[in-house]
């Protein structure tokens, strides 16, 4: 399942993530990372049964954890296929048929939102 | 020699015998008839597009108000449209953004609401006259209310587009879309193999007067676009059509992020296969279509050229752009372009759309100019400051504290033995080391990634970068990455008062 990580600017002088894996033995496959001096928000793929015991881990050492089950949700009305979403996509998840339909991969999203920037007719929205 | 006149294609298209493909299908023809053997078979080859033209607005008469206005300024919906006409008359630029939600709702946004049939909101002021005594108006108004509203676009459908990259190192905004750091992607417009002026690059029936197929209905082109360049191919045309009559799938608001919003636009051009030379050029394909791929990342007038390109590798999904193959997108809709295409072909096929002779051709001859400019524009090398004060990362903290209190001047530039600039120490830096105890050497407190501009840069580019960066000065460097000046707010502070 797919994860997102906020570390807080208090915390983020301490290796959270390292810790959290090592203590627990969790691995976290890290997809998308913007961190900085002040800030940090982080986007990982964890196995299902595992996420319990990261997310305590993470959220002992003053990380907030919340899971991201929402897809971006595509407005087919407003969408007029132009495809402006293919090339920022870093998970290949848009792409076109023969027939120049646009067709969405929800399973490989990783919520990362570049599409919703992109897209000129605001067709593109997190959750529902 | 095959050649044929628009008035028997109009009687074939009357008596329902006409042979109509669209442009896409005649590529396939071609190959297959031969060119006469096309030019015999086929009547009529429609082309469709479907994008982003910005330049496009809205012609309309509001009707008398009791009492009368002579309106001065009006806004539809907060979004301002220019009165400077006779009492009633307006007009509404698609790119035009609304004075209270800003960029996410604009001219092209209340086009597409009329379209829908909603109310929109119309203020008006004025000065007021004997004649028009009136001098504020506020009404609530559909489409339906308005006598006359015609969609006159003084740009649209472009021969073809320039694609779009970026060679800076953050995200840029721009009518082209997102384009991702360090050539992350690609962008690109028109229809290609459909585009209406790439399938009669001569303009041999395409002029003043032709019919064609405009936001789902009949719409005319009355001459040639702005910025019409036919001598490189980049081709536009001045459309009109009846708003009335057309239809929301093919007349779309949209919104670039940081951009502004613009009109996505349906338009199709029918073009009647009247001789061979026609029909071959009705045969044009993906691959024959080249166009330029451009730099976005330094923000002139003069993008570099980063390599040429045909349609058929821009729709392939990825481009090689210094041997990497880099992907695209385009912002344009070619499913639409097809359905519109298709449609046209319809129209013709069942005697709704009679072919038109045009009244007067359009130039081939036209070149675009620069705008002249009568006032110089500062350059960065005009208004920094030459001097500057330098340190070597070895160094430490309490030097550069020294060298910061000796020369009262706040920025400290780090550069290497050979003067390479390396980053940047500021009098905040310094007090936060002091304050953290830290009094190791400079390069473990200077900031490395380091802003910087070149001499020959113009000052508004500096300072835009200033500003989105909330930083308050850039080392000025040449192209060895020596510093030559130091750029700050005061410089440009200064260059303003001197202005005014």
């Amino acid at each position: 399942m797919k994860i997102k990580i906020i570390i807080p600017t208090e915390r983020i002088q301490n290796p959270i993530i390292a810790e959290s894996m090592v203590k627990t033995g969790v691995l976290l496959n890290i997809m998308v990372a913007n961190i900085d001096s002040t800030y940090g928000e982080l986007i990982a793929d964890v196995e299902d049964g595992h996420f319990n015991r990261i997310k305590e881990a993470l959220e002992e050492r003053g990380a907030f954890v919340s899971t991201l089950d929402q897809p971006i949700h595509r407005d087919e009305e407003e969408c007029v296929e132009c495809g402006a979403c293919i090339s920022v996509c870093p998970m290949k998840v848009y792409t076109f048929d023969e027939k120049w339909n646009l067709f969405m991969d929800d399973k490989k999203c990783i919520r990362c939102g570049m599409c919703i920037k992109m897209c000129p007719h605001q067709a593109l929205k997190l959750g529902d | 020699m095959v050649e044929k006149s628009v008035q028997e294609i109009n009687n074939k298209i009357k008596d329902g015998s006409v042979n109509v493909v669209t442009a896409e299908e005649m590529v396939g023809i071609v190959e297959e008839l031969g060119v006469e053997g096309a030019t015999r078979e086929v009547d009529v080859v429609t082309t469709g597009t479907f994008g982003a033209m910005c330049s496009s607005g809205l012609m309309f008469n509001l009707g008398h108000s009791e009492p009368p206005i002579k309106i001065q300024k009006v806004w539809l919906n907060d979004v301002e449209a220019y009165s400077g006409l006779a009492a009633v008359d307006a007009y509404l630029g698609a790119a035009q953004i609304s004075d209270t939600r800003g960029i996410e709702y604009g001219g092209a946004h209340v086009i597409e609401d009329l379209l829908r049939g909603k109310e929109i909101n119309v203020h008006a002021t004025s000065y007021g006259t004997d004649c028009y005594p009136r001098k504020v108006l506020d009404t609530t108004l559909t489409l339906e209310d308005l006598n006359e509203a015609i969609l006159l676009n003084p740009r649209n459908a472009y021969q073809k587009y320039a694609a779009a990259t970026n060679s800076s190192k953050r995200i840029l905004h721009t009518y082209m879309g997102e384009l991702l750091p360090k050539f992350g992607n690609v962008t690109y417009s028109g229809a290609g193999v459909l585009s209406p002026l790439s399938n009669d690059p001569d303009y041999d029936t395409i002029g003043l007067g032709t019919r064609i197929f405009m936001g789902g209905a009949q719409g005319y082109v009355i001459g040639n676009g702005t910025q019409h360049s036919p001598t490189n191919g980049f081709g536009t045309l001045m459309l009109k059509g009846d708003l009335k009559e057309m239809s929301s799938d093919y007349v779309r608001a949209a919104s670039f992020t940081g951009y502004g919003s613009t009109l996505y636009m349906g338009i199709g051009i029918p073009i009647p296969v009247l001789n061979e030379k026609i029909a071959k050029a009705t045969a044009v394909t993906d691959t024959d279509i080249i166009t330029e791929i451009l730099d976005y990342g330094a923000g002139s007038r003069d993008k570099p050229v980063i390599r040429k390109v045909n349609y058929s590798e821009l729709r392939s999904g990825t481009v090689d752009i210094y041997e990497k193959k880099t992907p695209t997108s385009s912002m344009s809709s070619f499913k639409n372009a097809r359905k519109i295409a298709n449609e046209l072909k319809e129209w013709v096929k069942h005697g709704k759309f009679f072919i038109s002779t045009p009244a007067e051709r359009l130039s081939k001859t036209d070149v675009v100019k620069p705008m002249k400019q009568t006032h110089a524009i500062p350059l960065v090398k005009d208004v920094m400051s030459d001097f500057f004060v330098t340190i070597e990362g070895k160094h430490t903290v309490r030097e550069a504290a020294k060298k910061i209190w000796e020369n009262s001047f706040n920025h400290l530039a780090v550069v290497s033995d050979s003067g390479e600039l390396l980053g940047i120490v500021t009098a905040w830096d310094v007090s936060k080391a002091v304050a953290e105890n830290i009094f190791d050497s400079v390069d473990s407190i200077m900031t490395k990634k380091v802003l910087t501009c070149t001499p020959n840069e113009p000052v508004d580019l500096a300072a835009r970068r200033l500003d989105t960066n909330g930083v308050s000065a850039m080392p000025v460097i040449d192209s060895e990455r020596h510093v030559v000046g130091i750029i700050t707010s005061d410089n440009i502070s200064k260059l303003l008062a001197r202005r005014y």
